[in-house]
């Protein structure tokens, strides 16, 4: 009951947020909606991620969402966008259809026997205590299984920032 | 972001920005044992700075973490990781083999290991998380000019 | 039916939050707007794949002597890695929304597009 509490709390905070005009708003309402997701992810006991969400999406976005509004412009202008409207929503209706129609040939939520489960997790839930030393089977994966990822990853988030310095670093007078 | 300095927001933001690196670094450390790990740590560390500069000043803050060490710091997170492989791979290993380091029995080897870049991917995300708020929310004219 | 409804109703959930941020990112004027409708959209994603890895009984994938069934960890250092791209991309976003606002002053599509048209009709 209470997942589809929070669950019902994500929809209306995302509805609201796109929907108000205030951009400042709009940024709390995003930051709330994050932490809700968090929650929801300790539920589904994923904690490392809902860890990472919290400080991450509720933080950190939060915090550049806001400096970069103070840079620009708080609201958002009313400008007569019927013409937007129309093709928008059926663009999503019809996405929308698709995507339950392609939830219908799968497993159903949480099936131990669904095949995402079956094939290369089993091996991690077994050996990876005693193949890497670690007993977070999260950290061991991403460390040590998958490192290649995580080293792509972390070079992703350093060329992040140097994108943001080449962006808006100014010259050095 | 011209903001005043309140009394209250800078004792609060005192108080509690040591707690707060102090668990960044629990948190890097213990992500082999726990929830957590190089990237929820490095952020922590990231949002303690940030809160310094919330409440005392984006150029004191400049004072404390210069923008030179911030850049310096950002690649060097990724130089560790990306050195521990090479060190494996010299060693005799795969690249990010960790438990043929000579730091002991294979196990323990990759323990430490897997600290090591977890270390490297927190100093990495802490450094690019301060970077990205500094220039974020620096003021215009300090650019243009 | 009811079944049906019951085995699936948490994937509809997290498809009407994708199409709320679609929705935001295709109709919206306002730029920062449609990075706002990007974060739900990339965050509905990530809810969809760690409920793919969602074992009923399961406990958090730590070792545990207590545990019975462990959820699946793959999912979660997955989504783990996009959580911090997807913060990349955004400041990547917010640093490219700066500069269009000190380029054009202004950071509705609409005029960004009318003042380029102007540009191109002289």
């Amino acid at each position: 009951m209470i997942d589809l509490v929070m669950l019902f709390l994500l929809v209306v905070c995302a509805l609201v947020a796109i929907h108000i005009k205030d951009l400042l708003g709009s940024a709390v309402l995003l930051s709330a909606y994050s932490l809700i997701m968090a929650v929801v992810w300790t539920r589904l006991n994923a904690v490392d991620v809902a860890f990472t969400e919290a400080s991450v999406g509720a933080g950190i976005t939060t915090v550049l969402l806001i400096a970069a509004i103070s840079r620009t412009a708080r609201g958002e202008e009313l400008m007569p966008r019927a013409r937007h409207v129309l093709p928008g929503f059926v663009i999503i209706v019809v996405t929308a259809a698709v995507l339950i129609w392609g939830t219908l040939d799968m497993p159903d939520f949480a099936d131990p026997n669904a095949p995402a489960n079956l094939h290369v997790a089993p091996r991690y839930i077994e050996h990876s205590a005693e193949e890497t030393g670690v007993i977070n089977m999260v950290t061991a994966v991403l460390a040590s299984y998958r490192g290649y990822d995580t080293l792509g990853e972390t070079t992703v988030i350093f060329t992040a920032g140097l994108g943001v310095i080449l962006l808006l670093r100014g010259r050095k007078r | 972001m011209n903001m005043r300095v309140s009394i209250i927001r800078r004792v609060v933001s005192r108080i509690m920005i040591p707690f707060m690196q102090l668990f960044g670094l629990y948190v890097i450390m213990h992500g082999d044992s726990g929830p957590g790990g190089g990237f929820q740590g490095g952020v922590i560390l990231g949002a303690s700075i940030i809160l310094y500069a919330l409440s005392y000043g984006l150029d004191s803050a400049r004072q404390r973490i210069a923008e030179k060490t911030s850049d310096i710091l950002s690649s060097t997170g990724v130089f560790i990781y990306a050195a521990v492989g090479l060190v494996c791979m010299l060693i005799g290993g795969k690249y990010l083999q960790y438990n043929v380091l000579p730091i002991g029995e294979p196990h323990f080897a990759s323990h430490i290991g897997i600290l090591i870049i977890e270390i490297g991917v927190g100093i990495t995300v802490a450094a690019v998380m301060i970077t990205i708020f500094f220039e974020t929310a620096r003021k215009d004219e300090r650019v243009e000019k | 039916m009811i079944e049906l409804i019951l085995g699936k109703y948490n994937y509809w959930i997290y498809i009407t939050l994708m199409m709320i941020g679609f929705y935001a990112m295709i109709s919206k004027n306002n730029l920062i707007k449609k990075i706002i409708g990007m974060n739900i959209f990339q965050t509905a994603v990530f809810l969809f794949y760690i409920s793919i890895g969602k074992v009923s009984g399961g406990t958090a994938p730590i070792v545990w002597d207590g545990a019975v069934r462990y959820e699946n960890p793959l999912p979660h250092v997955l989504i783990l890695t996009a959580i911090v791209v997807s913060v990349s991309t955004t400041a990547v976003a917010f640093a490219l929304i700066i500069r269009i606002n000190r380029a054009y002053g202004t950071i509705e599509e609409d005029r960004i597009l009318e003042i380029n048209r102007q540009g191109t009709g002289e």
